[in-house]
């Protein structure tokens, strides 16, 4: 009897120790298919063309805001374009921000000032960098592309009634300012519904919720786009707003769009 | 003789049940203490509405904050422009985004170096991982040294120190627990580093830094302080009662009255900080003085051959009063506390006055209690000391004429020294040079020239406002004024950046090192500038989100309060004559402390002067006489006026914790006045000469002022082995000023009641005099 139980015993700590191993590698893989499953539902709405409102908040209860209409073109094989122009403040209206994202590369930025009518480039380790000093950070305004991290199933959840997947993403760049982020996706539509962002200290550091999602229907599929998201930093007391006025896709934007030209002509 | 009330004859004949009750009483309010909490942020010396701390505040909040941990890097070479060096700086500025809670670090590593290459703006660190090489060096030499922004800042202007400094965002509240973390993260960082690069000193400084040096502070008094204490406690017993019973039961009282003011301060939702840690000693100064008043007296009752409970009651029947004025007197002093602006001071004064009060009740109630119950043995001894006494009271009216004049000549010199006296609230300076903080400090002062910093924050109400050139230009102004003041070591301005940003923008042509032509060209390179930084250095410390305010740093020279709070005035008068539309302010913590100092100086006036009419009533209505109720003012004042005379002659720095001192020794010194004009007046009042009552008066208190100055100037003598300057330089003067108090009340008094009395009894006789 004391035998068998010994023998038990040792095929349980067996178990235990492939079993492990086995466990983390299916979260990474689950986390990987859920992600790959999130890029595939918004691929093929092709270029949009965006109206924005932006508005900062600091702990003091100071406000400011700036407007900016956002045109995006989808690349197949590479992360998205896109082109802002700043409406206001009057001072830097006029001014055009036009960015590559990429996969595995560095982004490419440049902008337009029209007080010396120039297009400069932009450094492209600024990527953990504040956007227009708001909370937002130009990593957080790029595309998702899978590459861009690794991914770790953590539960399935409940988030404002719906059915979600719970999982963290690694930065793959060393160049990121965190550490991970967890991220909340339903499981209905694969959208994402909140972002936790731990700095490169590991501590938590802003948490980014979407609202008020709309729908748009490209050639049969359905495109999910969030009208409201909200940035806030947990340890500056500090947040950013950011509202979509309208939407519009199929604008018919190619590539022409989006290079240092069209930067100065944008207005 | 007046009867004992009931209650007090109740405890004596029924010590049993007092003793019991005594007990429950002291257990419950005990556990109190439980509740109590440290907070060490220095925070806690200003009032929530404080209007220094509220400027500070909002404009933390507008702005990043900026409590800080910056390690210096003082290399044994004389020039941190070699390769180990970057190497240390580089790998150390990495590590410093680990210490929780931070939010930012600068260095001359990660610093956000620009320049034009054709034509673009690079924007870019000024070491890299590995960039140790010789020509690198050189070129970041040449780039410090063109760059405003940090030449003085991140690197000395010799070039021998480097400073890595890390923003810490400190939650609101207390903050202590973070404190302590954030500052053990540091000492592992310096630690680790110190070892690896052994030719390297590195040192802590910062607001952070500077909060853990409280906690610490507080944390070895405590250590120190009090077993000090008790060791004292034991020593004067030993030496006063020759008794280890009496010992025993004044150790008790002590421990109680401790215990029990803890306990309700616990209940009261109190805190314990720098100044109220020290109450446990103050309390039990007070309290053993209590003690040994009651057991002096009964074991001279015994001697005389009274049975052990006549012999206490009898030792209750003359020390009520005194002890009951004694204590109301010295707790209203300390009350008087609650005038003050500091808050911490008020706590100290709260819970030392309840303190005083449960150590003048348990003394006269339990202290007899139990020393009725516990076995006594009572040794005959010589009576000596009484002659001693006598003689000394024959010398002084022998001598009054020339001890009069001589008085008064020490007082008019005391009133000269005075004046040297300065209010000097240097809150680095509170620390003694022990302390590794102010070590750090001092080579932060040698290298860099200073660590008080000065915000002034321009606000234009105007959104895009700082990028207008007209203030731009203003600002720019108010940088070359700040630079040109022989007190200041460096400023970070925003004019610099955009100076710079035009320069790059045009090539790096030195021409256009100035303020752009228009708004919207220095707002989009602000933009460009803006969209280039990464994580962490952004410009959210200098410019508000609206861009309608900017913050200008000034570095200053470790000033004394005056100064300091003159050159705030200095820099505000001539920018409102630059600038008058433009609304300024300046905060910054070393700002608070310059000006709570001439505040709480301020405040403790009106207090003083209250707590005077306060006991100076109750000296009148105790003695009934206007008379002795004016001449005990003139000797209340005198030994204040000697205290900070003496003070004046060999330090002359008074900070806020002197400020207190003379409400704090009031009722003290009120004591030994009180006790004297008591006896006097009795012999006078039996028909004696002036001198015979004066030297009655030296036979029957003289041993008793002596006995309680010496218990007093050794308790507070033990806060001046505090390391922490607040609570020794406290001590220092409390302890100069009851000496003071017993040499005025038993030479000049005497012989000013000599010159006072009988030139009326000449004229007039003498009992008619007294009033009633």
């Amino acid at each position: 009897m004391k035998f068998v139980s010994r023998l038990n015993l040792v095929w349980l700590c067996a178990a235990m120790i492939i079993a492990g191993p086995v466990a983390a590698q299916n979260a990474v893989e689950q986390g990987l298919t859920i992600a790959k499953e999130r890029k595939a539902r918004d691929s093929g709405w092709n270029n949009s063309v965006a109206s924005m409102t932006m508005t900062l908040r600091n702990s003091q209860g100071q406000e400011a805001t700036r407007e900016m209409r956002v045109s995006s073109l989808e690349m197949q094989q590479d992360g998205d374009k896109a082109l802002t122009v700043f409406d206001s403040p009057r001072d830097v209206a006029g001014t055009a921000f036009l960015s590559f994202s990429h996969a595995m590369e560095a982004d490419e930025q440049w902008i337009y000032l029209p007080a010396v009518k120039r297009v400069k480039r932009i450094a492209s380790r600024n990527k953990s960098g504040p956007f227009m000093s708001s909370e937002f950070a130009f990593e957080d305004m790029t595309s998702f592309e899978v590459e861009k991290f690794t991914y770790n199933f953590l539960r399935e959840d409940k988030y404002e009634g719906e059915k979600v997947f719970v999982m963290e993403q690694m930065p793959q760049d060393e160049f990121s300012g965190y550490s991970k982020q967890i991220v909340w996706i339903d499981q209905a539509h694969y959208r994402v519904r909140k972002v936790e962002f731990f700095d490169r200290k590991g501590d938590a550091l802003k948490t980014l919720e979407f609202e008020d999602y709309q729908s748009h229907e490209i050639d049969g599929k359905q495109f999910w786009r969030p009208y409201r998201s909200f940035m806030y930093n947990q340890q500056t007391g500090k947040s950013t707003e950011l509202k979509t006025n309208s939407l519009e896709f199929e604008q018919g934007l190619d590539e022409s769009d989006f290079d240092k030209n069209s930067l100065r002509r944008a207005r | 003789m007046q009867k004992l009330p009931g209650w007090m004859k109740w405890c004596l004949h029924s010590p049993k049940f007092a003793i019991l009750l005594f007990i429950a009483l002291c257990a419950v309010t005990a556990t109190g203490a439980s509740q109590l909490y440290f907070r060490g942020d220095y925070k806690v010396f200003f009032e929530p509405d404080n209007p220094q701390r509220k400027a500070f505040e909002d404009m933390q909040n507008i702005f990043n904050k900026s409590e800080n941990v910056s390690f210096l890097v003082v290399p044994a070479a004389p020039t941190v422009y070699q390769s180990d060096t970057f190497r240390l700086i580089h790998e150390l500025t990495e590590d410093a985004w680990q210490l929780p809670l931070s939010t930012r670090v600068e260095s001359i590593s990660n610093y956000q170096h620009t320049y034009a290459e054709a034509d673009d703006l690079v924007v870019t660190d000024l070491i890299t991982s590995g960039q140790y090489g010789r020509p690198h060096i050189q070129w970041v030499r040449e780039v410090v040294q063109s760059t405003p922004e940090i030449d003085g800042r991140l690197v000395s202007r010799n070039g021998e120190v480097a400073v890595i400094n890390a923003t810490i965002q400190l939650p609101d509240g207390d903050q202590t627990k973070e404190v302590i973390e954030i500052a053990d993260y540091a000492r592992q960082l310096q630690d680790k580093y110190q070892q690896q690069f052994p030719d390297h000193a590195i040192y802590l400084t910062g607001m952070v830094i500077m909060n853990d040096a409280f906690a610490v502070a507080a944390q070895d008094d405590a250590q120190t302080l009090i077993p000090a204490m008790f060791v004292v406690i034991t020593i004067m017993i030993a030496l006063l009662t020759r008794s280890i019973v009496a010992a025993l039961a004044t150790l008790v009282i002590v421990a109680s009255c401790i215990a029990v003011t803890m306990g309700l301060a616990g209940w009261a939702g109190l805190f314990l900080s720098t100044a109220t840690v020290n109450v446990p000693t103050m309390v039990m100064t007070l309290a053993v003085a209590d003690c040994i008043h009651v057991i002096v007296s009964f074991r001279q009752f015994a001697r005389q051959g009274m049975a052990k409970h006549e012999a206490l009651a009898e030792s209750l029947k003359v020390n009520t009063k005194p002890i009951v004025i004694t204590s109301v007197t010295t707790a209203i002093g300390f009350l008087m506390l609650n005038f003050s602006a500091v808050p911490i001071l008020a706590d100290l004064g709260n819970m030392t006055a309840v303190g005083v009060m449960l150590a003048c009740l348990f003394s006269l109630t339990v202290l007899p209690a139990m020393l009725n119950l516990a076995p006594l043995r009572v040794p005959g001894a010589p009576k000596h000391n009484a002659s001693r006494y006598h003689k000394a009271g024959e010398w002084v009216c022998q001598r009054h004429r020339r001890i009069l004049p001589v008085s008064l000549l020490v007082v008019a010199v005391s009133l000269v020294f005075s004046a040297n006296n300065e209010l000097n609230d240097i809150a680095v300076k509170y620390f003694g040079e022990s302390s590794t903080f102010r070590q750090a400090v001092n080579v932060q002062e040698d290298t860099m020239g200073g660590m008080s910093n000065i915000d002034f924050v321009i606000y234009t109400d105007q959104e895009y406002g700082v990028n207008d050139p007209t203030v731009l230009h203003q600002v720019d102004e108010l940088t070359n004024w700040l630079n040109q003041q022989p007190e200041v070591h460096h400023v970070t301005s925003f004019s610099d950046t955009i100076k710079r940003l035009n320069m790059n923008m045009n090539n790096d042509d030195p021409d256009y090192y100035r303020i752009p032509e228009n708004k919207e060209i220095a707002s989009q390179y602000l933009l460009l500038y803006e969209m280039s930084l990464p994580y962490g250095l952004d410009l959210n410390n200098q410019i508000d989100i609206n861009k309608s305010a900017v913050r200008i740093v000034a570095v200053l020279d470790n000033l004394g309060s005056n100064e300091f709070t003159a050159f705030e005035s200095r820099a505000r008068t001539w920018f409102a004559g630059v600038a008058p539309d433009l609304r300024m302010e300046a905060a910054s913590p070393p700002l608070m402390f310059a000006h709570i100092g001439a505040r709480n100086m301020q405040s403790m006036v009106w207090g003083t002067i209250l707590a005077l009419v306060l006991i100076s009533g109750l000296i009148i209505i105790a003695l009934r006489s206007w008379r002795l109720g004016l001449v005990s003012l003139l000797t209340n004042l005198i030994p204040a006026g000697i205290g900070f005379g003496v003070w004046g002659m060999f330090s002359g720095q008074i900070n806020m914790a002197l400020s207190v001192v003379l409400s704090m020794t009031m009722g003290i010194i009120v004591d030994d006045t009180v006790h004297f004009l008591a006896k006097y007046q009795l012999a006078r009042q039996q028909g004696q000469s002036v001198r015979d009552a004066i030297i009655y008066t030296f036979t029957t208190v003289g041993q008793a002022l002596v006995t309680t100055t010496l218990v007093l100037a050794a308790g507070f003598g033990i806060l001046t082995l505090s390391s922490f300057r607040l609570n020794s330089d406290m001590g220092a003067l409390t302890v100069i000023i009851i000496v003071a108090a017993l040499v005025v009340d038993l030479l000049f008094l005497p012989a000013f009641l000599m010159w006072l009395d009988k030139d009326k009894s000449q004229s007039r006789g003498t009992q008619n005099e007294i009033r009633e």
